[in-house]
C-alpha cells in the first residue's frame, strides 16, 4: 500500500497537499491541468523532492528520509531514461546490478527481459540507433528487471504518437502487472486515465484521494469536471 | 519551500582534498619563500618601475588586442570565404603555442635582421628594435589578438539572425542598434581577461624585455631569485602581483565573459545586408592583415626550421625527450585533479581552480625547492617540480573545460543515476568518464601542450643535463646559434601541437550519441 500521510509541498507560488492511501497493483493515473503538481508529486514519492511536511510510506515503511536510489521505486522521466553511451543490454543491466558487474545469469535475465518487450537480439545496440518506441521498450525492460514494486511514469511516452503511446501503455500494464508491480502514471489524456484502474485528480493545490476510474468519470468531481471541460474545449 | 534532493551525490571529498592540496601548495610555497628571507625587505626604485611597467604594458597590450580584434571579428562574422573555418581554428592555436617559438618567429619578422627591417633599410629608413616596451606589447598582441577575436566573434553570434533581418527590414543602422550595444557589453570583460593574462607574463619579458625600463614583476621575481637570491624580495613581489590579480579577478566577476572553450565558431552570422564594395574590401583587408600577422611568424619557423631539423645536436633531442616526459607527467597529474575539482564543484573548487592564475609560477617553484631541500637534493628533482608546477598552472584551463560539461551531464542524467542507485565507482566508470571523454581529451591536450612549451620554473633551476626543450632553445638563441634554435623551435612546435592533437583526437573517439 502507498500512503501519503499529510504531505504538503510548497514552492514559490505553488503548494500541493495530499493525504490518502492507495492499494497495491494495477494502474493509478494522476490527471489534472499543467502546473498543478503531478510531476511534483512523483518527485516527492521518488525522493527527488523532500516535502515540507508529512511522510511517504510504502507497505508501512517510511520512505521520507531515503534517497531516490534507496526506495522501492522505479521512475521513468519524460526524457533521458537511457544512458546514450551505453548499450541496450548495459542500460537494462543497470536495473539489475547498478554497478554493472553482470554475471552470466544476469546476462541471460537481460536477454529474457529484452525478448519480453520485443527487442530480442538488440542488446549490443546503442539507444541512438533505436526508434523512440524501441527506446521506451528498453527503459521498460530496465524497470521490469529491477523488480522494484512501485513504478512511477512521468509521461515517458509523451514524445510518441497516439497509437504507439497506447501500445506502450498496454505493454507496461501487461508486463508489469504480471510481476505484480504497481504503476502510477501522469497523464493529460482523459482516455488514458479512463483506462487506468484508479484516478487521482491533481488540481487547485490538492491531490485528491484515488477512486476507481469508472465511477470517477461517470460522476466527475468539480475539479475533474473543470479539467475535462477545459480539455473538451481544446 | 520544498527541498531539492541533490542530483548525483558524487562524493565530494576527493574534490575537497584536491582543493585543500592546491591551496596548501600555493600558500605553503609562498610562506616558505617569505620565511626564508634573511633581511628585512625594501622595494627599490627598480621594483617600483617593474610594477609600473607591468601595468603599463598590460594595459597597452589588452587595449591594442581588443581594439584591433573588433574589426577583424566583425569581418569574420559577416563574410564567408574558403578557409574561413580553418582560419578560425587557427585563431585558437596561439593559446597552445610555445611562447619561445612565437618569439623566435616574431624576431624573424620584426627583429634586427628581420623582414620588416630589411624593407625599412632598403627604403632608406632607420631600422626599428623589437626589444623593450613595444616588443613586449607586440608579442602580447600576437598571442591575445586571436583570443580576443574568438571571444568577440562569440558576441556577434549571440545576436539572433532575426534581429539582423528585422533591422534590415526597418532600414535601421545595425551598428548603432545591435553591434555597438553588444560590444559595450562584452568588451570590458574581454579586455580585463587579456590584461590579466599579460600581467603575469614571464617568457615574453625575459626574451624581449629586461633592463630597468622593461621588466615585469614576474621577471623581477626571476632576477631576485636567480641573481640576487633575495627570497624576501621575491616573496614580496609575488604577494604584490597576487594582490593586483586577485583584486582584478574579483572585479571581473562583474563582467560576463563568454567561454570560448570547445565552442563551435564555424557558423557565420546570417548577414542580410548588401554591403558596398568599400566595406567588403575593408573586411578583406582586416582578415588578410590579421592572418598575415599571425601566419608569417609561424611560416618563418617552418621554412627556417625544416632544414635544421635533421642536423639538430643530440642534446636538443635529449631535451625534447625530457620535455615530453614532463608534459605527460603534468598531464597525468593535472587531469585527475581537475576532474575531482569539477565533479565536486562549488566555491571551494572554483577558488582552487582560479588561484593558479593569480599566483607566481616562479615563487611556487622556489617554495617547493625550499620545502624539499631538507629532505632531498632539489636540483635532481628539477624536472619533477617543473611537472608539478605545470600541472598546477594547467588546472584552471582544464577545470574550465570540464565544469560546464559536468553541469550539463548532471542536469541530463543525474536523476537517472540517482534513481538507479549506481555506486560512486560505477558512476565514475559508466557515466562520468564516458560522457566526459571529449572535454577530458581537450583538457589533457591543453595541459600537455602548455607544459611542453613552458619556459618558467625550469629557467630558474635547470642545471646541466636537465634542460627542457624550451630551455635548450632559449640557450641556443642566447648563444646566437639561430639555425639550431630554428630547428629546435620547429621540433617544439610540432611536439606541442602534436600532443594537443593526439589527446583531443583521443577524446573524440568513435562518434557516439
Amino acid at each position: 500500500m502507498l500512503k501519503l500521510d499529510d504531505v504538503l509541498i510548497t514552492e514559490a507560488g505553488f503548494s500541493l497537499a495530499a493525504d490518502w492511501e492507495a492499494p497495491e497493483g494495477g494502474i493509478m493515473a494522476l490527471i489534472g491541468p499543467s502546473g498543478a503538481g503531478k510531476s511534483t508529486l512523483l518527485a516527492v514519492i521518488s525522493g527527488f523532492l523532500a516535502p515540507d511536511r508529512g511522510r511517504v510510506l510504502w507497505r508501512g515503511q517510511d520512505l521520507t528520509g531515503l534517497p531516490p536510489g534507496g526506495r522501492p521505486v522505479s521512475i521513468l522521466f519524460q526524457d533521458n531514461n537511457l544512458f546514450p553511451h551505453l548499450g541496450v543490454a548495459q542500460n537494462v543491466g543497470l536495473g539489475l546490478r547498478p554497478d554493472l558487474r553482470l554475471s552470466d545469469a544476469d546476462r541471460r535475465a537481460i536477454a529474457d527481459v529484452l525478448a519480453t518487450v520485443g527487442l530480442s537480439g538488440a542488446g549490443d545496440r546503442k539507444p541512438g540507433s533505436l526508434s523512440g518506441g524501441q527506446q521506451s521498450r528498453v527503459a521498460l525492460a530496465r524497470v521490469l528487471v529491477s523488480g522494484r514494486p512501485l513504478v512511477l511514469m512521468d509521461e515517458p511516452f509523451a514524445a510518441l504518437g497516439p497509437a504507439q503511446r497506447r501500445e506502450m501503455l498496454a505493454l507496461a500494464r501487461q508486463v508489469l502487472a504480471a510481476k505484480g508491480q504497481t504503476l502510477v502514471l501522469v497523464t493529460h489524456d482523459p482516455q488514458e486515465a479512463r483506462a487506468a484502474d484508479r484516478v487521482v485528480v491533481v488540481a487547485d493545490g490538492v491531490a485528491s484521494a484515488p477512486i476507481a476510474s469508472e465511477p470517477a468519470f461517470a460522476n466527475p468531481s468539480p475539479a475533474l469536471a473543470a479539467y475535462l471541460g477545459e480539455a473538451g474545449q481544446n | 519551500m520544498a527541498r531539492r534532493a541533490v542530483a548525483i551525490a558524487q562524493p565530494r571529498w576527493p574534490g575537497t582534498a584536491v582543493a585543500v592540496l592546491v591551496l596548501a601548495l600555493f600558500g605553503g610555497a609562498l610562506a616558505a619563500v617569505a620565511l626564508a628571507a634573511r633581511a628585512p625587505v625594501t622595494l627599490g626604485a627598480g621594483d617600483w618601475a617593474a610594477i609600473r611597467f607591468t601595468l603599463v604594458q598590460a594595459a597597452l597590450s589588452s587595449g591594442l588586442s581588443v581594439l584591433l580584434a573588433v574589426p577583424v571579428a566583425r569581418a569574420l562574422a559577416r563574410r564567408r570565404f574558403l578557409g574561413r573555418g580553418a582560419l578560425i581554428t587557427l585563431l585558437g592555436a596561439p593559446f597552445i603555442l610555445p611562447v619561445i617559438v612565437a618569439i623566435l618567429g616574431l624576431l624573424a619578422i620584426f627583429g634586427r635582421g628581420g623582414l620588416v627591417n630589411a624593407v625599412l633599410v632598403w627604403a632608406g629608413l632607420p631600422p626599428v628594435s623589437i626589444y623593450g616596451l613595444h616588443g613586449v606589447v607586440l608579442a602580447h598582441v600576437f598571442f591575445n589578438l586571436p583570443l580576443s577575436v574568438r571571444l568577440i566573434l562569440l558576441g556577434w553570434q549571440s545576436i539572433p539572425a532575426e534581429r539582423f533581418r528585422l533591422a534590415a527590414s526597418l532600414n535601421a543602422p545595425v551598428w548603432r542598434h545591435l553591434e555597438r550595444p553588444m560590444l559595450g557589453q562584452i568588451l570590458p570583460g574581454i579586455a580585463l581577461v587579456v590584461f590579466l593574462i599579460c600581467l603575469t607574463s614571464f617568457a615574453v619579458a625575459l626574451t624581449l624585455g629586461g633592463g630597468p625600463r622593461a621588466t615585469t614583476i614576474e621577471l623581477a621575481i626571476y632576477q631576485a631569485l636567480r641573481f640576487d637570491f633575495d627570497l624576501g624580495k621575491a616573496a614580496l613581489l609575488a604577494a604584490i602581483q597576487f594582490g593586483i590579480l586577485a583584486a582584478l579577478w574579483l572585479a571581473s566577476a562583474r563582467f560576463a565573459v563568454a567561454q570560448s572553450f570547445g565552442l563551435s565558431l564555424d557558423r557565420p552570422v546570417q548577414w542580410p545586408l548588401r554591403d558596398r564594395l568599400v566595406t567588403r574590401l575593408m573586411d578583406a583587408a582586416w582578415i588578410g592583415l590579421a592572418a598575415l600577422f599571425l601566419l608569417a611568424p609561424l611560416g618563418v619557423i617552418l621554412v627556417r626550421g625544416a632544414p635544421a631539423l635533421a642536423g639538430l645536436p643530440a642534446p636538443v633531442w635529449e631535451a625534447a625527450a625530457r620535455s615530453l616526459a614532463v608534459a605527460l607527467g603534468s598531464t597525468a597529474l593535472a587531469v585527475p585533479l581537475a576532474l575531482a575539482l569539477a565533479l565536486r564543484g562549488g566555491r571551494v573548487a572554483a577558488l582552487a581552480a582560479s588561484l593558479p592564475l593569480a599566483a607566481s609560477t616562479l615563487v611556487l617553484g622556489t617554495g617547493l625547492f625550499i620545502l624539499m631541500r631538507p629532505f632531498v637534493n632539489p636540483t635532481t628533482w628539477a624536472l619533477s617540480v617543473t611537472a608539478l608546477v605545470n600541472a598546477c598552472m594547467g588546472l584552471p584551463f582544464a577545470y574550465r573545460a570540464l565544469a560546464p560539461e559536468v553541469a550539463q551531464i548532471r542536469a541530463r542524467h543525474g536523476r537517472l543515476a540517482e534513481t538507479l542507485a549506481m555506486p560512486a565507482g560505477a558512476r565514475l566508470r559508466w557515466l562520468w568518464l564516458p560522457r566526459l571523454r571529449r572535454p577530458l581529451g581537450f583538457a589533457a591536450g591543453m595541459i600537455a601542450a602548455l607544459s611542453m612549451g613552458d619556459l618558467g620554473v625550469i629557467a630558474l633551476f635547470s642545471a646541466n643535463g636537465q634542460e627542457t626543450l624550451p630551455m635548450a632553445m632559449y640557450n641556443l638563441m642566447g648563444a646566437y646559434r639561430m639555425q639550431a634554435a630554428g630547428g629546435a623551435a620547429l621540433l617544439l612546435l610540432g611536439l606541442s601541437l602534436g600532443l594537443f592533437w593526439a589527446f583531443d583526437r583521443g577524446g573524440r573517439g568513435r562518434a557516439e550519441a
